[in-house]
Order: C-alpha cells, then structure tokens, then sequence
C-alpha cells in the first residue's frame, strides 16, 4: 500500500515571454513553478492549495509530462518521464490521468459521451471490439453515478456535475494509477462539490488510486487529503499531514490561507481573527528576494529578504520552508 | 478488477423503467432545427435547388441550342411568338439558353474552386494552428506572400503561360481562395488548441493527426460551412469579373458574367440581354447570402460551444 508510485524532484517550469518589437525584444522569465519536491505513494492524496496564479495547473500539466520542465524531474516509478522517447511516455500515458476545472469545456462538443469515454480505450486497444469497448463505458458510466443508457447523448445535454462525472470516467476508463484533478470542483456548485468529492474518495478507495487534488480552497481539500501542499509563487511553502496543517500549520502564508477560509456561522466569522496578509500576490515575474512571501508575511525578519528557505523536513515528519518554522506557533483556533 | 462495480440505486430503477438507450441530441441536429426556422434560409434554399435543377434540365427542354444564331430574330425582344422567350442577343443566339448554359459553369467555377480552397485550406490553416511555432509563422508568412501577389496579374501571367483554359479559372481562383479559408481555420485552431478537451485527448496518449481529424476539424466545421457558403458567391463573382473582363471562358462556352459583359455592350439596344443573365446572376448570390446567414446564426459557437 505504501509504495511510492511518484516522486518529483526540484522540478521547474519557466516560460519565456517575449515583449516589445522585432528589434530587440525584451525576454522575461516567468517561473511558474520553481523547484517543487514531493512523494505520492499508491493510494494516497496529495492535496495543492495555493491562489490563483500559484503555478498549481502548471505543475499539474508538469506532473503528466504534458508541459517539458524547466529543470527537474518527475520520476513515476522510478523512471524520468521526460527521459522517455515519445512512444515510451505514451504507454506510460494509461496510468497517468487528469480531471479538468472546466467540465463542459474538457468535453468535446461534438463527440457523444460513448466516444468521449472510450477514445482513450480506441488509443490504446486499437484493436478491442466494439462490444467490449460499449461494456467498459457503461460499466465505468455506472461507476461514476452515470446511467448507462445516456451513452448516445452529447455533453450540452447533461449538467455541470454530471460533465464532470463523464471527465472522471473518462480518466478512469484505463484503470489508472494516478489521476491529477486540476481543480475539479472549482467550476461546480457547492452542493455539487461534495457530491464530486465523495465520489472521487470512494472511487480512490476501491481503485487504490493516487490522487493529486489541486484546489484554490482549503476546506475542499480537507476532506480527501491525507497530505497537502500548499504553493506560493511556484514554490512549496509547507507540505504536511492533513492533521497537523490545520491544527498548527508551520508557515504563516498556511495559518493565513486557514483564517481566511469563510465561516458559515456568523457568530464564530466574528471571533475569527484577520488573516494579516496584506496587499495582493507579487508578479510571478518578478518575485520578492530571499523567501517569496517575505513581502506580505506578518511575521518576516531581515533574514528573510535575504535568504531562500530550503523546504526542511521537521520533527513530526512534515516539511516548510520558513526560517522560523520552529519558533513560530501557529495552532489554529487559540483566540476562538 | 472494477468492472463489477455496480451502483445498486440506479440498477433496479433503470430495469423497472425498461429505459433503453436515451436518443441524444447533436449540436448539428440543434443547428439543423434552427436553420430550419430561419426563413430566408430555407426560401433561398428552394430557390437554389430550383435555379440548380433548371441549369442542369433546362437545356435539354428547350429546343435551341445555345450556340444555334437564329438570323429570323437577331436581337429580337422577349415573345411567346418566335419561341425565344427571354429574346436573343445581336446574333440570334437564344438568350434563356445561353443563360442556363452559362450558369452551369458558373455554379461549376463556385463550387470546384470552393472544394479546392476547402481542401488545401482547412489542412493548411489546421496543420499551421495546431502545430505552432516556426512551422506556423513560416507557414502563414507564405500566405503572406502569396497574398501579397496582385490577383489580376497572377491570372494573366498563367494566361499567357499556359493560354486560356476553363481549368485554368478553377485552378486560378482556388489558388487565391485558399488564403483567406486557411487563415480563419488557423485562427479558429490555434484558440482550440488551448482548450481542456484537446489537453485532455493529448493526455490520454492521442496522436497529434489523430486530434487534428477527431477534435479539431470536427470543431471548425460549423465556421468552415459558413465561410463556404459566403464564398461560392464570391468565386462566382470573381469568375464573372474575370469573364467581364475578357479573362475567363471563352465562346462559344459562356458564364453569367460574360453574358453579362456582351449585355452590357447592347444594353441601349437590346437591354434583355443584361438583364437576363444578371437576374439569374443576383439571384443565385442572394441566395447563397441568405444561407450563409442562415448558417452563421444557426451554428454560432456562442450558443452551444
């Protein structure tokens, strides 16, 4: 069961945007992640938060070898997919998945759901018969709360969470082992969210998936997490147990992330203190010096404009980056 | 190892209903039904249909030939009595004729030169699109060029090349055609390129000719009709501005727009001659106009994409 399936070392992903005119135009390097490090063993689920613009997409379409990295690498079961020829990296391919954020947009219009499950069956089996491919489908359709006999209708006709029910079998029809969902609940009602996050924990359950869950919401992530990193700028600020970070999380940008999560009571909202962060994310283009969240940290020192943290592993087995990982006391919940 | 996996709660629901397999709904069949309900459309359509059989049977009802010079009736006025209904032209040539023999080649220039700028455009723009990058700024800075050629003189040059030939008006009008055909199939891949369901077919190990033929050409066919629609009229115009000119087909052979050029020399004369062919001329253009709109609003992408 704790086997590990993925391991990603230093990776980085920087795109090179080029402004003004022919002449001599301006490069900028935009580091949309910037040496991530992290295990997934089989079975579990790897939580990413992170704001908008954080590098999380990024590094998910890094994870599937979908985008080339920068410098890294991403080892699934112990072989570089970036190392692989073209045809090597397709068969590895079957045990990679994704689930988008947009459901209606990952669905083609013009394919009727019976299509856009099996393609990937087609691509792989060439030569699997039309029988087998019709039963595989329905009986991934039932899996995922989808009644069969829709199979013939196109994705316009169903409901957001419903469209994402058919992203998900699609990513399932293979039997995977890992499946990235790239914010998959962002799109949905709320409602509909949990429905989509329950069924992706039973489905993980009964397939020994790896999950890699991106979100932009802690308290979605919360519920199927058994670890959870949390990005800043393309970094890794803090990766811990689902427990440990949020009772006492060990940088202050996840203390900040875990004030800010909307309380539904409104006498409790009250009590919950003000996150402290101040002013809106940097530009990824041109980041803070020493540690990225220096500038917006209520509790950064001089040694923190100067220096980068390392991600260093603590006691408790959890890993931060911040300088003053250990003397800081961040429990969530002492004033309320 | 899953494929047992059942939900119980949908099972016994479904078999008690008896449900059969649910008929869905394209968005052609959507499109369809709208088109359907645009009237002008579907007039223009009947029109069209009619103007095409009539081209096509027409010929064969009447009992001139086009090229048979009645010397009883040179440039007679349209009448019941002599049997030339829509009158004849300073020879005696019987005008409704040379109309309808004229439009088959008309309606033939539009639609071949049509399927050749479709075929090299929609492959060109797609392949340009989808792949990026340099092959994609090589590729459209050779549209450029090419673009760049004055019309009028590429025509004469392939005249006095190869001499005047009716193939050589298809092969004319196709090359120039194509442009504009592979520049909006570029710009219509290169935003689909970058949508979910192509990352998503890329990541289940799909070959790029293989997205190409099942995600993006099926997803530009909507704007691709459209943009066909509107340039059959526009080849048959430009065949007949060639024609006027004295660059396209040549007698005894006729097209709309040469009948409409010698027309228009007898038009204080004999103004039948212009004004025949050119009504059968506008006709067919507002039709394919009206189809084309008919179209556009029928497959907008804004409604069901």
């Amino acid at each position: 069961m704790n086997e590990r399936v993925l391991r990603v070392q230093d990776l980085a992903v920087h795109f090179k945007l080029r402004e003004g005119g022919l002449i001599r135009p301006k490069t900028h390097t935009l580091k949309a992640v910037d040496g991530v490090s992290f295990d997934l063993n089989a079975g579990e689920t790897l939580g990413i938060v992170g704001e908008s613009g954080c590098g999380k997409s990024t590094l998910a379409r890094a994870l599937l070898a979908l985008i080339k990295p920068t410098r890294g690498r991403v080892l699934w079961l112990g072989e570089d997919l970036n190392k692989l020829d073209e045809e090597a990296l397709r068969k590895k391919r079957q045990d990679l998945q994704i689930v988008f954020q947009d459901p209606l947009a990952a669905l083609n219009p013009r394919m009727t759901v019976r299509d856009i499950i099996a393609e990937p069956l087609w691509t792989f089996f060439p030569k699997i018969a039309r029988v087998q491919v019709d039963e595989r489908v329905r009986g991934v359709m039932k899996m995922v709360g989808l009644l069969p006999n829709q199979v013939n209708r196109y994705p316009h006709e169903f409901s957001g969470g419903q469209c994402q029910r058919i992203g998900i079998a699609r990513a399932l029809v293979l039997n995977p082992k890992l499946v990235v969902c790239d914010e998959p609940v962002s799109a949905l009602d709320v409602s509909i969210q949990a429905q989509i996050i329950n069924l992706l924990k039973d489905l993980q359950k009964k397939l020994n998936l790896s999950l890699v869950f991106i979100a932009h919401d802690l308290s979605v992530v919360k519920h199927i997490s058994d670890r959870v990193m949390v990005m800043y700028l393309g970094r890794a600020m803090e990766i811990s147990c689902r427990d440990h970070l949020y009772r006492r999380p060990l940088h202050p940008y996840t203390s900040a992330l875990i004030k800010a999560v909307p309380v539904p009571d409104p006498k409790l909202a009250r009590l919950a203190s003000d996150t402290g962060l101040t002013g809106d994310m940097p530009s990824p283009l041109s980041p803070p010096s020493g540690c990225v969240f220096h500038s917006r940290c209520p509790v950064s020192i001089t040694r923190c404009e100067l220096e980068v943290p390392a991600l260093r592993r603590m006691e408790n087995g959890d890993w931060a980056a911040c300088h003053r990982a250990e003397e800081l006391d961040l429990t969530i919940g002492k004033t309320g | 190892m899953t494929k047992t996996t059942d939900t119980p709660a949908i099972d016994p629901f479904e078999a008690a209903l008896g449900i059969s397999d649910d008929k869905g709904r394209s968005p052609w069949e959507d499109a369809w039904h709208r088109l359907l309900k645009n009237r002008a459309a579907v007039y223009s359509a009947y029109i069209m249909a009619f103007m095409i059989m009539l081209v096509l049977l027409g010929p064969l009802l009447i009992s001139w030939e086009s090229d048979f010079t009645d010397w009883d009736h040179t440039s007679s006025p349209p009448s019941l009595q002599s049997g030339h209904w829509f009158g004849t032209d300073s020879v005696g040539r019987d005008i409704l004729v040379r109309t309808l023999e004229g439009g088959r080649i008309s309606l033939l220039v539009g639609l071949v030169a049509t399927i050749v700028s479709l075929l090299i455009g929609v492959s060109y723009g797609a392949t340009a699109g989808y792949f990026g990058g340099r092959a994609d700024r090589i590729m459209m800075r050779v549209v450029d060029i090419i673009y760049a050629l004055p019309f009028l003189f590429f025509i004469i040059l392939l005249m006095v090349v190869f001499g005047r030939h009716i193939l050589l008006i298809f092969v004319a009008i196709g090359a120039i055609n194509w442009l504009d055909m592979a520049r909006i199939v570029r710009g219509q891949t290169l935003s689909l390129k970058n949508t979910e369901f192509i990352e998503a077919a890329r990541a289940c190990g799909v070959g790029d000719w293989a997205i190409i033929r099942r995600h993006i050409v099926p997803n530009l066919l909507g704007v691709v009709m459209v943009y066909v629609t509107l340039t059959i009229p526009q080849v048959i115009l430009i065949e007949s501005f060639l024609s006027f000119l004295g660059l396209g087909v040549q007698e005894p052979m006729s097209s709309w727009g040469a009948l409409v050029s010698d027309g228009a020399q007898d038009m204080e004369s004999a103004p039948w001659t212009l004004i025949v062919p050119s009504v059968f001329l506008t006709a067919t253009l507002y039709c394919f106009n009206f189809i084309g709109d008919g179209l556009r609003d029928a497959l907008d992408p804004k409604d069901h994409f």
